[in-house]
């Protein structure tokens, strides 16, 4: 592929729209922006805040998050480490202290509950950036020229374009009525 | 409102937890300020004593590297005493730090927000500081590695029967997990530095610590959750720890050591002085940074409270332990308390109960426990008291023990005493460095806890009733399961504001 043509087919990817964007002021606005795009059918937008609106994954339709689940298999992993480390070194070496058999696991249940709550917290870390795929370098939403407001004080919704409902137009008027500010199309 | 809202502290109605900060913009520009504005002189001071005291704990160490555990005072009889208690001292004060971040978070302590970031880090540099203790007294520490069993030429392991390797497991799992919960609530704050960085270099460096985080609800959703179950892990944990530190005593046979009450005991004591240097640094710091609006007189308060609390229990403690020694009608564990009372170290005795029973009990009055001056006193006793509590424990039971001839009285040597008054040079160094670069408040989480942070608060009457109403069946419903009344205040608040600004 010859450099003009890949700097071509990168221009033509980076004028594609990602989505409409626009932000409100209080987080009650927002959540009832969500609440109506939700209810007119749309599927793929987001919302960004400066701290986690309670109630907002309702407005929006999200699932509940499924950490828990990784964080129990992780915390099983760790359980059972726990318990094959101290089985092995009690039989790969054998200390015999007050006549106790070698493998006695009652001595050895601190080391089960910190290796299980370590395991567990490595767990909870690596799988929350996993989930939220960070990190990441680059994320279009970042192109609103008021996105520093993000985690600042302002609200924003985003619509992204790859829902079927998408319609420059339509959608940015919604958003209009929904009392949204700045609303922009940004690039991807 | 300030005022007039402190001091009507009826039980129905609580205080404002933050102060003169009308919407969010004040909040971030009160703490990403701290960070953004130039050196002041004094800090630079402040940095400097303590790189100097921290020059005399390298020198002490490297002395010790090189001669040996002879330097300290330590003997035949007393084979622990200043390493230990240095120890016990620094890890117990960490654990106010995840009490405040995890227990407090677990019981919906709102009032918890502006100090956790603070008392995170506390925990994370007290670790450090009790780490250089155990570190070094193997003696011999380019061998500590031994203490974690990696497979080794002489296929040996490490015993895993002894509370001593327990700890090793129980103070690095602690000091890791403290680490990865302090960090997960430092992104989202990063990303508002990032987002307000002036200079390519800052933008860079908080772009890449920040891991581009962007405040999308669907990762503030596994974010809370994360949160909440880091928070659940640390709360067994932090127990954990502190139990597992007095194993190190109540496992042995030792008279005075070998007591069932000694994990809650050393747990309360743990909880009892970390909330004392927090108080002692909150102080300070939100006097030099004007964080009096974040971190109120209530906080302030708040902390006073679980210092009597801990004070009492740590009372109760030292009571029942006599009274054990006395029923229990073991003779060597009497000997062992009245020699504590009135043997030769009935001065450190008798300090430890008059700064860690009866000092705190001046907070049961309101005007002490509300005046800075008293309560940052109080708070330095108590700091003192909970050392000489590890130090009583630790010498008097070892002094005199079974065999009279080798009992012996244990003097510091000058390099226990630097040592020790080193690891505040690293505490210290460690807490400027924070305070400077770091976000010292969490920015987010203060946000989420303002009345109009509620989506249901005043503001939404904005567009319109049907709006307002709409929702609040459906997802006011969650809301107020988690937040109880409290989140109909947060909107009386709220609307009692707008009143004002209209009037």
């Amino acid at each position: 592929m010859d450099k003009a043509h890949r700097h071509e087919e990168l221009e033509e990817e980076a004028a594609k729209p990602f989505g409409l964007m626009g932000y409100f002021l209080t987080p009650g606005e927002l959540m009832h922006a969500c609440e109506k795009l939700k209810n007119a059918g749309y599927k793929d937008f987001d919302a960004q805040t400066p701290f986690p609106v309670h109630g907002l994954e309702k407005a929006m339709g999200l699932p509940p998050s499924k950490m828990p689940w990784i964080v129990l298999m992780a915390g099983a992993t760790g359980l059972a480490s726990a318990i094959a480390l101290t089985w092995f070194v009690s039989v790969d070496y054998p200390l015999v202290i007050s006549g106790k058999p070698s493998f006695s696991y009652q001595a050895y249940i601190p080391i089960m509950f910190e290796l299980t709550v370590l395991f567990s917290a490595f767990g909870a870390f690596f799988g929350l950036w996993g989930m939220n795929r960070l990190p990441m370098f680059y994320h279009p939403s970042m192109k609103h020229p008021s996105f520093p407001r993000a985690t600042d004080d302002a609200f924003f919704v985003t619509v992204e374009a790859k829902d079927p409902k998408y319609d420059a137009s339509k959608t940015r008027k919604l958003l209009e009525e929904l009392g949204a500010r700045e609303i922009v199309e940004v690039t991807e | 409102m300030t005022t007039a809202a402190l001091q009507e502290d009826t039980p129905g109605k609580r205080a404002p937890l933050v102060l003169g900060h009308r919407d969010f913009n004040a909040v971030t520009e009160t703490v990403a300020g701290i960070v953004e504005k130039k050196t002041t002189p004094s800090w630079l001071v402040l940095l400097g004593l303590a790189l100097s005291v921290l020059l005399i704990l390298l020198g002490s160490l490297g002395k010790l590297v090189a001669e040996g555990l002879g330097i300290w005072g330590l003997n035949n009889t007393v084979f622990w005493a200043w390493d230990i208690t240095g120890f016990v001292f620094w890890i117990g004060i960490g654990h106010a730090g995840t009490l405040i971040s995890a227990i407090l978070f677990l019981f919906r302590q709102k009032w918890r927000t502006s100090i956790n970031r603070a008392a995170e880090a506390m925990t994370i540099f007290a670790v450090m500081s009790a780490a250089i203790y155990p570190v070094f007294h193997v003696g011999r520490v380019w061998f500590a590695y031994w203490l974690f069993p990696i497979p080794n030429q002489m296929s040996m392991w490490p015993n895993f029967k002894s509370p001593l390797l327990w700890d090793v497991f129980a103070i690095s799992t602690y000091a890791t997990v403290s680490i990865l919960f302090w960090y997960v609530g430092l992104v989202p704050d990063l990303a508002t530095l990032r987002d307000r960085a002036k200079t390519k270099v800052r933008s860079i460096v908080l772009g890449i610590f920040s891991l581009g985080w962007r405040g999308s609800h669907r990762n503030w959703l596994n974010y809370e959750k994360t949160y909440l179950i880091l928070a659940g892990l640390s709360t067994p944990l932090v127990l954990s720890v502190h139990t597992i530190v007095s194993f190190d005593f109540a496992v042995s046979i030792m008279p005075g050591w070998h007591t069932t009450i000694f994990p809650p005991y050393f747990v309360a004591g743990a909880i009892f002085s970390g909330f004392a240097m927090v108080v002692s640094l909150m102080v300070l710091a939100r006097k030099a940074y004007g964080l009096e609006g974040l971190i109120t007189i209530k906080h302030l308060e708040n902390m006073n409270k679980i210092i009597l609390l801990t004070g009492t229990m740590v009372g109760y403690a030292y009571a029942i332990e006599y009274f054990i020694a006395w029923y229990g009608g073991n003779e060597y564990e009497r000997f062992a308390f009245i020699n504590r009372a009135f043997g030769p170290y009935k001065w450190a005795y008798w300090t430890m109960w008059s700064c860690n029973v009866f000092s705190p009990q001046l907070f049961w009055f309101k005007r002490i426990r509300t005046s800075i001056p008293a309560m940052f006193v109080i708070s330095i006793f108590v700091n003192i008291g909970m050392w000489f509590e590890r130090f009583v424990i630790i010498v008097t039971s070892l002094h005199r023990d079974y065999i009279p001839s080798s009992w012996t009285y244990f003097r510091p040597s000058l390099f226990d005493i630097s040592t020790f008054l080193g690891s505040f040079g690293l505490f210290f160094t460690l807490f400027l460095l924070f305070l400077r670069f770091m976000p010292a408040v969490a920015i987010s989480e203060v946000k989420g806890v303002m009345p109009q942070a509620d989506p249901h608060a005043g503001h939404g009457d904005d567009h319109g009733h049907d709006a307002h109403d709409d929702h609040h069946e459906e997802a006011s419903a969650k809301a107020e399961e988690d937040e109880g009344d409290e989140g109909e205040e947060a909107s009386d608040d709220a609307e009692k504001d707008e009143e004002e600004s209209r009037g």
